[in-house]
């Protein structure tokens, strides 16, 4: 089994000191430097953590023991993909970001993958500059054990816009997935109509926040410059997927003079490119359901096993959605993830 | 989607199921055409200041649409003016042949939205003293909206209050992309009063909010534009039944218009999902977030979601509940959903015929 979405959490910022540079450790002690944890997951919140994998103190699914016994051996995985929710992002200057990107990057490298081979990582960029995205892909490539790169689902400008091209430039030279993860810096309000009042609405908006960036990236012809470049949703939820398209390719038929550039339709593009993990699974309450959405995406190359660790989204060692064929385990647990991180089937060491 | 009709001796009234439009947009055939309801003063101030909106242009969208007016080529009027601004050829090319019995009138571009609050009100009570005088008194089968200027509560309330018990009004009329989302407190005047009028509210795609129409920016592309409106309308959908609006106000009816109606059932899973982990946040819901949904809300369906093969929106239906969704053409706009076309399923007829009209004549009450 592969575990494409867990969420190992950096223990506090004194914990990157070590691994940040000179001046930018200074910077945390002499500016008195608080966490930079998100709203996206408030730390009491219990979608943030399972009961079970909630620690008496200190932060959910932050030592690699935790990780071990919580995650790897229950499930019984053979891989799982770290994806690190650090607010890095949220930061509004460039040297700043920076800076953290890479001591998340060089933390989860010391910590977790030096010390247990069945983990992999997402790189962390600094999303504020392209540049030092680019950067930060290229330092941090030559170690197969990152396996992909990782935004957020809401940022400055949508992922299509042509400024962060060299972005996926970069990610297709080495092989390298762009994994969207649910969340947002929180420049732009969290939905298109301003900011909601409760938490609940803000982790309901990520899935729109999915479908936009989805859009963007079909509409401004990310996949018609980079055809082999591959797109993963993570924690987006994806039985909306279907609804999404049918809408979104009946756009490209009336409006396709707009973007001549596309030339497959929407979702065509989806089947081809883009990947979803498994976790959560908005699910249909009868249980014939999903086996309907399965058929209306007419692929079972799309999803991707996770169990979004430590995120509560089911109990016990039920990661696989009640009513989801059983037929599709191989595919989702080991096939499509294979298929879709290429960087899986290098050796590592 | 943008399908010219010709005259089709075949298609006449009476061979055809008849059917309600629920989102039709009469316009206006010259910029003055309000002026005879519109005070000197702000008559004035908009021919010195215009009628800014929260958008950058002062007239014509940075977005432009695929065509004129976003509407059809074949429906300008003979007589001139724009697309929907006359009613004998609205009657000779849609409202006839394709044998409305019930259209409702959703006016676009009146005052909803403009910055300035007084001015948005004037031109919204304009906007439906227009309605009547130009269309609803002209033709028993078209039904106006209580255009509101939503973003000051207490006016829109009492603009709902001076037409409530009017016979030629079906509705209140707000527009998607709200300046907050469409739960939030300041808005909650709006729904008293039209629970108190006994009137739906519909909550029409567009607007001028201010902020982005993606959580991420600004997209690039008309295409975006369209598509993210099922994007802000699931948002505004989203608070309405976070904030407890269909709790406070049971009785209210909401009528989502012209943003698709498939993201409905997947938006419904996920609220429930969520609901229940997070649910010490909102102690204030009493039913699962998808019983309200069911309870409460309605579609219209263009632009009618097109899967391949078509069949599969057969499960969408049936998820949603064949009396959940009014069918709507959006007259005169380029991507107008034909009756004649809209439904190519294999369905019963009570089905159909609650699709096409007997949903919109519960709903409506006519």
């Amino acid at each position: 089994m592969i575990d494409c979405d867990i969420h190992p959490s950096i223990p506090d910022l004194k914990a990157l000191l070590p691994y940040l540079p000179g001046h930018w450790a200074e910077m945390v002690q002499t500016r008195g430097m608080d966490e930079l944890n998100a709203i996206s997951y408030p730390a009491q919140s219990p979608l943030t953590a399972r009961a079970d994998w909630r620690p008496a103190s200190g932060k959910p699914a932050a030592t690699l023991a935790q990780i071990r016994s919580e995650c790897l051996d229950p499930f019984g995985l053979s891989i799982a993909i770290c994806n690190c929710l650090y607010g890095v992002q949220l930061l509004f200057s460039e040297d700043m970001a920076a800076a953290f990107a890479q001591a998340v990057n060089d933390w989860t490298r010391a910590e977790l993958l030096d010390r247990d081979p069945r983990l992999r990582a997402s790189i962390v960029v600094p999303i504020q500059s392209i540049e030092r995205s680019v950067d930060e892909i290229e330092r941090c490539a030559a170690d197969p054990r990152f396996v992909q790169v990782l935004l957020l689902a809401s940022g400055d400008q949508p992922l299509g816009k042509r400024v962060h091209w060299p972005i996926y430039a970069a990610a297709a030279r080495h092989h390298l997935p762009i994994g969207i993860h649910a969340g947002s810096n929180y420049h732009n309000p969290p939905t298109a109509v301003g900011w909601p009042s409760y938490y609940t609405e803000d982790y309901v908006a990520q899935a729109q926040a999915f479908q936009s960036q989805l859009t963007s990236l079909i509409c401004e012809g990310v996949f018609n410059k980079y055809p082999d470049l591959k797109l993963v949703l993570l924690e987006s939820g994806w039985t909306w997927l279907p609804a999404h398209l049918w809408r979104l390719t009946k756009y490209w038929r009336g409006l396709r003079m707009e973007i001549p550039w596309v030339d497959r339709s929407p979702a065509d593009i989806v089947r081809s490119n883009v990947r979803l993990s498994l976790q959560p699974t908005d699910a249909p309450p009868d249980r014939a359901g999903l086996e309907r959405i399965i058929e209306h995406l007419q692929s079972d190359e799309l999803l991707l096993f996770s169990t979004d660790y430590p995120h509560w989204q089911f109990d016990g060692l039920a990661a696989w959605p009640d009513g989801l064929p059983k037929s599709l385990l191989r595919k989702i647990t080991l096939d499509n993830p294979r298929a879709t991180y290429a960087r899986l089937l290098e050796p590592v060491r | 989607m943008n399908v010219q009709l010709r005259p089709d001796t075949a298609r006449t009234t009476t061979s055809r199921l008849a059917i309600a439009d629920c989102d039709i947009h009469p316009a206006q055939r010259t910029p003055r055409d309000l002026d005879p309801w519109m005070p000197q003063r702000w008559l004035d101030h908009r021919e010195t200041f215009g009628a800014a909106r929260r958008l950058g242009m002062q007239s014509g969208p940075a977005y432009p649409k695929s065509q004129p007016n976003a509407s059809r080529r074949d429906a300008l009027p003979p007589e001139g003016g724009r697309q929907g601004s006359s009613l004998s050829f609205m009657q000779a090319q849609h409202l006839d042949p394709n044998n409305v019995t019930l259209g409702i009138l959703n006016p676009l571009g009146s005052g909803q939205g403009v910055a300035n609050p007084e001015l948005s009100a004037a031109l919204c009570h304009a906007t439906n003293e227009w309605q009547v005088a130009e269309w609803t008194s002209r033709d028993r089968r078209l039904k106006a909206s209580v255009v509101v200027p939503y973003e000051w509560a207490e006016a829109a309330a009492a603009e709902i209050r001076l037409w409530a018990g009017h016979p030629d009004f079906a509705q209140v009329l707000l527009l998607s992309r709200t300046a907050e989302p469409l739960g939030n407190r300041r808005y909650w005047p709006i729904y008293q009063a039209a629970a108190e009028a006994n009137l739906p509210v519909a909550v029409h795609a567009f607007g001028y909010g201010g902020a982005p129409i993606t959580s991420t920016g600004w997209p690039s592309l008309y295409i975006e534009e369209m598509t993210g409106h099922a994007q802000s309308s699931q948002a505004g959908l989203t608070s309405m039944v976070t904030e407890g609006i269909f709790e406070r106000f049971p009785t209210l009816r909401v009528i989502m218009v012209e943003a698709g109606f498939a993201w409905a059932p997947p938006l419904a899973w996920r609220l429930d999902k969520i609901w229940k982990t997070l649910r010490a946040e909102t102690p204030h819901l009493k039913l699962l977030p998808s019983e309200y949904l069911r309870r409460q809300v309605w579609w219209t369906t263009q632009p009618m979601e097109e899967p391949e093969p078509r069949t599969h929106l057969l499960d969408t239906l049936g998820w949603m509940g064949w009396d959940r969704l009014l069918f709507a053409t959006d007259y005169p706009h380029w991507d107008y959903d034909d009756p004649a076309h809209a439904l190519p399923l294999p369905i019963p007829e009570t089905d159909r015929q609650k699709f096409f009209l007997g949903n919109a004549q519960a709903v409506y009450g006519t």
